[in-house]
């Protein structure tokens, strides 16, 4: 496979603040590549570069094959962009707004847009100032994917919009993906993710910390083991990989690493096994895994901060 | 107990609602005058130091009778009217009636800018921002914003009288008095609370700051033209028209009438009440007209870098072509008047002739045309600087991620800018030849006005191309641009009542110009003018090609 976007010790710092400090990435060609990291990590400064409207100060970048900075308009013209702010002009209607940006792009898909529309349930009559913060999200979603670009760069595109049309995005970005686009979504919301993307590199302070598929990384942490058993389970504790190991009356729960999997589970079946739940790693417990030592620091231990808004807001 | 409780709940709660329309703008006061720590004190000394350099300046050039004399023979001109104020200060002209004479409706201009931009930065400017939403979620009352930044206002414009009336009479200048410097003082106070009362109503209009306070200074500007032209013409009734003519005939130094500040106070609290009572027909945001529904679809021209920035600059080009086409014709009505007035004074006619060859109508007409391609100035330097606001508001940043160059975004800005412009010294120029070549009856006269309007333009290109230069390298400096307007007002305005030395006068672009109709065309400064704007336009953009994009 063809990368779309390689990105080597990109280094970027505006005066005192690095905001980038030698970032690596790299997007195949046709993935979903979910780009993961709290407020402040570094990703639309990332995204800013990879689109020519930042001059990285050193580190090597090409995107489908180009040099973002020099070469940027031709760039543009295979790529669409999706900022996680939109702001639209005030006397413009969402309509126009969506022809104007599709249109400099080099070309509208009518048809696509008008369906689109449609399906987002949006007012393309209305001026830029009457509209919602999701509203204004959703004209520059709908700019982006009616333009036949190869590279979708998306920056917390879902920002403000509510359920339903967060399931309307989905569908459109599998769409996107069957037509063999390549994605790069920025986010920090795990579950959607979790959901769409091939591979994920978490960003922290600038720099890639993990990258992989999912599976790949789910390798790397714990599973979590609920069971029922005929007898109480004992010894688990002593097991190479096994923690937290909590047993009440016939339930057994503890989390084991990956690689350990199968040794529990065999001293599991000697106590005979009513019922067994085992959790995957969720992203978020990734996420955790390479925000704790921040989390730990500022006084939240790794059992009361599970949500993402806590972790965000610790890292701030 | 329950009918106490019954009978006492409605006193706190009605008390609350009146003090509720009200309630935190004593801490708004505070947040403001915090805010603008620099601004308003720069603004204050600004017009009180230059009140000063000018007054300590008279001393030094007509220090003889001799000199005054001879400006008052300057000024007895349709020319020098215009561009001073009536024409009785001019009866006994010592330095405090020259002071009167000359400056204050020049200063009532300044003054009614800084009133304004006062108000629309506390008021329409929080409110487009949603910065005005989250202050009145807590606990501020619905009139605190406006009567907060209407405080401010009031208490900038005393300050600056009460440093006016001290520092004047300080000096012990001759002909300035302590009596007559009190006024002087409050004169510039009372013209700054009816221009700030006045943008009270007009940022409740529309719901963009800008807009707002193009409407206010358009109130200004038509108060100065109205002034104008009655006090040159032959009946001043005019001028009572205007706050600045009001102000003006308090006769300060002179005669010390101080009841014409009556009518602006009386004019300041008619606006401000309509002001407030318009405030509560609208929403937090909103203008006073709900927006309409637009096209769900672009039109061809919309998606075109050209069109579309035409789009962005329409209003405010539309309102500015219809401004100073009526500027025109109001300047061109008087100039008829301007040829009788003198036409019978044989000796000055003569004069006239041996120094340029020209008549007494053309040099008024070129003195003119200086005012009116400075507010075409405005125009150009707000337009040019369009593409910053653009992208500090991250407008910029989903563009230049299309198809779109860098240089061809800000090329269309400046394009509309630099056309713009030329068009508004078009559109001036045929008002003022419409009306010029009928007022006196010759009719040669229009294609002389307008071709002298638009020699204007090559000037327009290079302050466009400084605003470009500033945008492309020292983005966070953009607002400097505004020096050229300003400088070219300064100097080709005051320039000619203070006789500044010609070095000054070279260094605005307006200063090059040949002053048609009453000198002779000169091709070569106009053509170094237009290689100038293409230089400093290139410069500019070859600047922003450099630098990162400024994003949110």
């Amino acid at each position: 496979m063809t990368k779309a976007i390689t990105v080597s010790g990109l280094h970027k710092s505006f005066g005192k603040t690095h905001a980038l400090d030698g970032l690596d990435l790299d997007v195949e060609t046709g993935e979903v590549h979910g780009f993961l990291g709290p407020n402040g990590a570094g990703k639309s400064t990332t995204i800013r570069v990879l689109l020519g409207l930042l001059r990285a100060d050193s580190g090597a970048t090409q995107v489908l094959g180009r040099d973002p900075w020099a070469d940027a308009v031709e760039l543009h013209r295979h790529l669409a962009y999706v900022p996680g702010d939109v702001e639209l002009w005030p006397n413009l209607t969402g309509g126009e707004a969506i022809d104007l940006l599709s249109r400099l792009r080099g070309g509208i898909n009518k048809q696509r847009r008008d369906e689109l529309i449609e399906r987002f349930d949006l007012d393309p009559t209305k001026k830029g100032r009457a509209y919602s913060k999701g509203n204004r999200q959703k004209v520059a979603i709908v700019a982006a994917l009616a333009s036949d670009a190869e590279l979708l760069l998306l920056d917390e595109p879902t920002a403000g919009l509510d359920p339903l049309m967060e399931v309307v995005f989905q569908d459109v970005i599998f769409e996107a993906k069957a037509a063999g686009k390549t994605v790069l979504l920025s986010s920090h919301i795990l579950a959607q993710v979790e959901k769409l993307a091939d591979r994920v590199s978490i960003i922290r302070l600038g720099q890639i910390v993990q990258s992989g598929t999912l599976s790949e990384m789910r390798h790397l942490t714990r599973t979590t083991i609920e069971a029922e058993t005929e007898r109480p389970a004992t010894g688990l504790d002593g097991l190479p990989g096994v923690h937290d190991v909590q047993t009440d009356d016939g339930r057994v729960r503890f989390a084991v690493d990956g690689s350990r999997l199968d040794g529990a589970v065999r001293k599991l079946i000697e106590f005979g096994i009513r019922s067994l739940v085992s959790h995957p790693p969720t992203l978020e417990e990734l996420m955790l895994r390479h925000y704790g030592d921040e989390l730990a620091a500022n006084g939240n231990s790794k059992s009361h901060s599970t949500g993402t808004t806590e972790a965000d807001g610790a890292v701030r | 107990m329950t009918t106490a409780t019954v009978t006492k709940a409605p006193a706190p709660t009605g008390a609350v609602a009146g003090g509720n329309a009200l309630a935190g703008t004593r801490t708004l006061i505070r947040f403001n005058l915090r805010r603008d720590r620099v601004r308003l004190p720069v603004w204050i000394l600004a017009l009180f130091l230059g009140t000063i350099a000018t007054a300590s300046n008279y001393k030094e050039l007509y220090a003889d009778p001799e000199d005054r004399a001879n400006v008052v023979e300057t000024m007895d001109s349709p020319a020098g009217l215009a561009m001073s104020g009536p024409r009785h200060y001019l009866d006994d002209y010592n330095f405090g009636s020259m002071l009167g004479h000359q400056m204050l409706g020049f200063m009532a201009v300044l003054v009614g800018l800084m009133s304004v931009l006062i108000i629309t930065r506390h008021t329409r400017t929080e409110e487009e921002t949603n910065r005005a939403e989250l202050v009145r979620s807590t606990v501020v009352g619905r009139h605190a914003h406006l009567a907060a930044a209407l405080s401010v206002a009031v208490l900038a414009n005393l300050v600056l009288a009460l440093l006016l009336a001290f520092g004047l009479s300080g000096m012990g200048i001759e002909g300035i008095d302590t009596g007559g410097s009190l006024l002087y003082g409050f004169a510039h106070a009372a013209v700054g609370i009816v221009f700030a009362a006045v943008a009270a109503v007009t940022v409740q209009i529309t719901a963009h700051a800008r807009g707002a306070s193009g409407m206010a200074l358009a109130v200004i500007g038509v108060a100065y033209v109205l002034r104008a032209a009655g006090d040159v013409g032959s009946n001043g009734a005019l001028s009572w028209l205007s706050p600045i003519g009001w102000v003006q005939r308090t006769y300060v130094y002179v005669d010390n009438r101080w009841w014409p500040l009556l009518l602006c106070l009386v004019l300041a609290v008619l606006c401000a009440a309509a002001g407030f009572a318009l405030s509560t027909r609208r929403d937090v945001g909103a203008g006073l007209r709900a927006s309409r529904l637009g096209s769900p679809v672009a039109s061809e021209a919309l998606t075109r870098p050209f069109g579309f920035a035409l789009r962005l600059h329409r209003g405010v080009l539309i309102g500015f072509g219809a401004g100073l086409f009526l500027m025109g014709v109001m300047y061109g009505s008087i100039l008829g008047d301007a040829e009788d007035m003198l036409g019978d004074i044989d000796e000055l006619q003569e004069a006239l002739d041996r120094i340029g060859g020209a008549n007494v109508a053309e040099s008024f007409a070129a003195m003119v045309l200086v005012v009116i391609t400075v507010v075409a100035v405005v125009y150009v330097v707000m337009a040019a600087l369009r593409p910053r606001s653009e992208e500090t508001a991250g407008r910029a940043e989903p563009l230049l991620a299309t198809g779109l160059s860098r240089a061809r975004w800000v090329g269309s800005h400046l394009a509309v800018a630099m056309t713009g412009g030329t068009f508004l010294l078009l559109m001036a120029g045929l008002g003022f030849g419409i009306s010029g070549a009928a007022s006196t009856g010759d009719g040669g006269l229009f294609l002389k006005l307008v071709g002298a309007a638009l020699a204007y333009a090559p000037a327009l290109w290079v302050t466009a191309g400084v605003a470009v230069v500033f945008f492309g390298w020292f983005p966070r400096a953009s607002a400097a641009a505004w020096i050229v307007p300003v400088y070219a007002f300064v100097v080709g305005y005051l320039g000619q009542i203070l006789q500044f030395p010609d070095w000054m006068n070279n260094l605005s672009p307006l200063g090059h110009v040949p002053q048609l109709p009453a000198a002779d065309m000169n091709w070569t400064p106009l053509l170094l003018l237009t290689l100038i704007a293409a230089g400093l336009t290139w410069l500019g953009i070859e600047g922003f090609r450099r630098r990162d994009l400024e994003t949110k």
